[in-house]
């Protein structure tokens, strides 16, 4: 129950601080359910966060899993974790829809202020930065893991700025690429 | 516009968005439904609900739907847009968090996963340095980018502290000019 109240907490922030979209409070999100209230593993979210890469819908839907997981323990009975699961997707989403819908009705009336647009500028860098941070809390267990060995880590590496480069020069579905990147991983990053 | 849908249409709409729209890009999804295929707003109209749901915090693609289901029909519309978009999605997760669980330690699952995971690096990374392309190239804005990006990034300063240190600078640097404002 503790668990939850602090799911909620979390989470709720979460949503109210994602500013410039989810991507803006990876670092953050992986901060807060790793190494603070240790949910899941780097490991895990690393690996829940492509997940929600491949799955359809927004891709941020993925933290009703830290949800999940985080009430998977031992002991716990299963439906906690669904519990848990909409617990993270209602905090991760109505905060932020509910200031959406509040500020629409009233957004004529400030459409026209000169500040609107200073601060779309001033904080597109801060988003910018904020994703920038999230390639790094992501990467830092899926690219470069300094638990794994240099070969495996030049595979990882390679894997991601293949399929960075190829989106530059082509369009392609990228759960598609997500995908072979597994089927890569598979094939190369089995015996090491 | 002028033809109302009601909450059910909304919600199968968005619903169908929900499901089809594997590998991100959902406003693409919400244009091409909500204005080219249904006829439910102008172009015009998509254009400035974005803008909103940009500027808020929360998702743009969710926030599109609060916007676009509030107009279309109040409060339940905006429920059913959201709720339709979100569902989908989040079932199919809950199945591949099931099969993660159950086969993470299998060799071969755990190293799909590591490519996949790579991969998915390599995703994100491209979209940061699209959307990104015009503060990298900006110096003012690089700044801003790195800074951001050691505060919360390397030091974990947390986000709502980093944005009261960093937001007011950054703001008051592109605020209003008076010759502009005439």
């Amino acid at each position: 129950m503790k668990e939850l109240v602090s799911l909620l907490n979390v989470f709720c922030l979460l949503s109210l601080l994602a500013v410039g979209g989810g991507s803006a409070v990876l670092p953050q999100m992986e901060h807060e359910t790793v190494s603070v209230h240790k949910w899941v593993s780097a490991d895990d979210f690393a690996t829940i966060y492509s997940l929600g890469q491949m799955a359809p819908g927004p891709n941020m839907t993925m933290v009703g899993l830290i949800g999940f997981k985080a009430a998977s323990h031992d002991g716990m009975p299963g439906g906690w974790a669904f519990a848990a699961m909409v617990v993270v997707l209602l905090a991760f989403y109505l905060p932020s829809s509910f200031l959406t819908y509040a500020v629409s009705h009233i957004w004529d009336s400030f459409k026209e202020n000169p500040w609107r647009d200073a601060v779309q500028r001033g904080m597109a860098p801060i988003t910018v930065g904020l994703m920038l941070a999230g390639v790094y809390a992501v990467g830092k267990t899926a690219s470069f893991n300094p638990e794994h060995s240099s070969h495996f880590n030049f595979l990882t590496i390679s894997i991601g700025l293949a399929v960075t480069a190829w989106l530059f020069l082509n369009r392609t579905n990228p759960a598609l690429l997500i995908l072979l990147g597994g089927v890569v991983g598979w094939f190369f990053l089995r015996g090491i | 516009m002028e033809n109302n849908p009601t909450c059910a249409e909304i919600f199968r709409a968005f619903f169908r968005i929900g499901v089809t729209s594997f590998g991100g890009g959902l406003v693409a999804y919400l244009r091409d439904e909500i204005v080219t295929k249904k006829n439910w707003m102008t172009p015009d109209d998509f254009l400035a609900a974005l803008e909103i749901g940009q500027t808020l915090p929360g998702l743009n693609s969710v926030n599109v739907a609060i916007i676009a289901g509030r107009r279309l029909a109040g409060a339940r519309g905006a429920i059913a847009a959201a709720t339709g978009l979100v569902i989908p999605g989040a079932v199919i997760l809950v199945i591949l968090g099931l099969l993660y669980v159950r086969f993470r330690n299998n060799r071969d699952v755990a190293a799909a996963l590591a490519g996949i995971a790579a991969a998915a690096v390599g995703l994100l990374l491209q979209v940061t340095l699209k959307i990104g392309a015009k503060q990298f190239l900006n110096p003012l804005d690089l700044f801003f980018v790195l800074l951001t990006f050691v505060f919360v990034g390397i030091f974990h300063v947390s986000l709502p502290v980093a944005l009261f240190l960093i937001a007011p600078f950054a703001i008051i640097l592109r605020r209003p000019r008076k010759e502009a404002v005439k």
